[in-house]
């Protein structure tokens, strides 16, 4: 191979590496612009849905696998959203929270406005053995409680967890149902209730 | 045409009582039945129907301008059906766009029989009340693919750009869920419910058989439903607002989703729940 070939392949390589993040930035940016042009509102769903915060922006672009840094630093600004209850209480009614663990209704264009949205748990949780029709995106759930005890510490955990789950993994894949108000506190009470209280099937 | 309407409704009776049969069954999974389903009916697809109502609907002359679809190019010459979806999306010099076989059909309706773009998009999907002509179009043509490897080419570099963004589009978390496609479909082996979910990004066996197998007739619809339907329905579950019909970010979505298919014989119309 003789030398100027060789440069020649050598200032080749290096452009290419050079061009890549920049192409690859330009992409993303064509990309929310086309996003944004190409969907449109349809009943409850407006087409402003697409616009993304910070945490949805950062876990798209790094396809979910964060720089440390950037993950610790977004898990802190998700854990500051996070309300507890005003009456200090975190354990409601198993039984309601069981009615909203089986229901996958909300939110979607389909749905009316006064439809009131579920917890979609099963959707992706084992829960109770009773249930049988239950999905795998998430870890089984089964024995929560039993495993765990029910003390206030894992009552909070599990409230803040609900609340928003991506204060304790940015880019996971469970909604964050306090944060953008798909559940009421009495609500996202009763799914604690469901998981930790001795009574709940999740723990028989 | 009594007698095809008379075979349609008695294939529907047996396939909904099968399903209520086997679905008291716990043990078996929705997969399962999908698999009993085909085998039972396997020298019929209730989608043959809607193929032959595209086929109809393709040599017709209609629209403003009188004229049938059999001068339609869909990217091998002029009137060439065969094999012409398991190479779509393609790059078309005409409309200088990387078009899917239902943004081209939208063309050729709008350019050669003279519709309005408004009228073929405002209803693209059919409905109990309404069957959709684009949609039996879309059945028709890619039923002309049957058992060709999908070949989608991505030397032209607006189809590699297609690709691209819609790998991007694919990753693009927002709406209240936080959700992607890739929330559901990223993963191997897992489901919601009992469905099971094909990892269609990092697998290249579970991209090919769910690519393949739409556009399908869907049991639970008793309709046959397009791949532009299919994203549609996906984005509502993923409680994002509705993608426009056969738009660019639809189009670049699919090209992502076919050519992560390729290599594979083309098997649609399919068969689904």
């Amino acid at each position: 191979m003789n030398a100027k070939l060789m440069m020649s392949m050598t200032v080749t390589a290096a452009l290419a590496l050079a061009m890549a993040p920049v192409q690859a930035a330009d992409l993303d940016a064509k990309t929310a612009e086309i996003v944004k042009r190409d969907f449109r509102d349809k009943g409850i769903a407006k087409a402003t849905r697409v616009n993304q915060d910070e945490l949805q922006a950062a876990c798209s672009k790094y396809v979910d696998k964060l720089p440390p840094k950037l993950k610790a630093k977004l898990e802190a600004k998700e854990a500051e959203t996070i309300k507890f209850p005003a009456d200090g209480k975190f354990m409601g009614d198993w039984k309601a929270g069981e009615k909203l663990a089986q229901s996958g209704k909300g939110m979607t264009w389909s749905d009316k406005p006064e439809d009131v949205p579920g917890g979609n748990c099963y959707n992706c949780h084992q829960l109770s053995s009773k249930e049988i029709a239950y999905g795998t995106i998430g870890p089984s759930l089964l024995n929560f409680g039993k495993v765990r005890g029910n003390g206030e510490d894992i009552q909070r955990y599990v409230y803040a967890r609900i609340y928003n789950a991506k204060a304790s993994n940015a880019c996971a894949n469970m909604p964050r149902f306090g944060h953008m108000g798909i559940l009421t506190e009495a609500q996202m009470k009763d799914l604690v209730a469901l998981l930790l209280d001795p009574e709940s099937p999740v723990n028989k | 045409m009594r007698t095809k309407q008379t075979y349609k409704a008695l294939l529907l009776l047996v396939l909904s009582a099968s399903f209520s049969a086997v679905a008291a069954e716990a043990t078996v999974t929705d997969s399962d039945r999908i698999e009993q389903y085909r085998e039972m009916i396997s020298d019929g697809n209730p989608a043959e129907f809607d193929e032959m109502r595209g086929e109809e609907l393709w040599k017709k002359a209609a629209g403003p301008n009188k004229v049938s679809l059999e001068q339609c190019d869909l990217g091998k010459g002029a009137g060439v059906v065969k094999g012409a979806y398991s190479e779509m999306p393609r790059f078309f010099k005409d409309t200088n766009k990387v078009q899917d076989l239902e943004s081209r059909l939208l063309t050729c309706m709008t350019t050669l029989q003279g519709f309005t773009e408004d009228e073929i998009t405002a209803k693209p999907f059919a409905s109990d009340k309404k069957q959709s002509d684009i949609s039996s179009l879309t059945t028709y043509v890619v039923g002309q693919s049957k058992g060709i490897k999908m070949a989608v080419s991505t030397k032209h570099p607006k189809v590699k750009e297609a690709y691209e963004i819609g790998k991007r589009i694919f990753n693009y978390r927002a709406g209240p869920y936080d959700f992607a496609c890739s929330t559901c479909h990223a993963t191997t082996g897992v489901r919601i419910r009992m469905q099971d979910l094909p990892n269609l990004s990092h697998n290249k066996k579970d991209a090919q058989s769910a690519y393949t197998t739409w556009p399908a007739y869907r049991v639970s619809q008793g309709q046959t439903r397009s791949f532009q339907w299919r994203l549609n329905d996906c984005f509502r579950q993923q409680r994002f607002p509705e993608p426009k019909f056969a738009s660019e970010a639809t189009v670049a979505l699919t090209t992502f989703l076919a050519v992560s298919a390729n290599g594979a014989e083309f098997a649609g119309p399919g068969l689904k729940r």
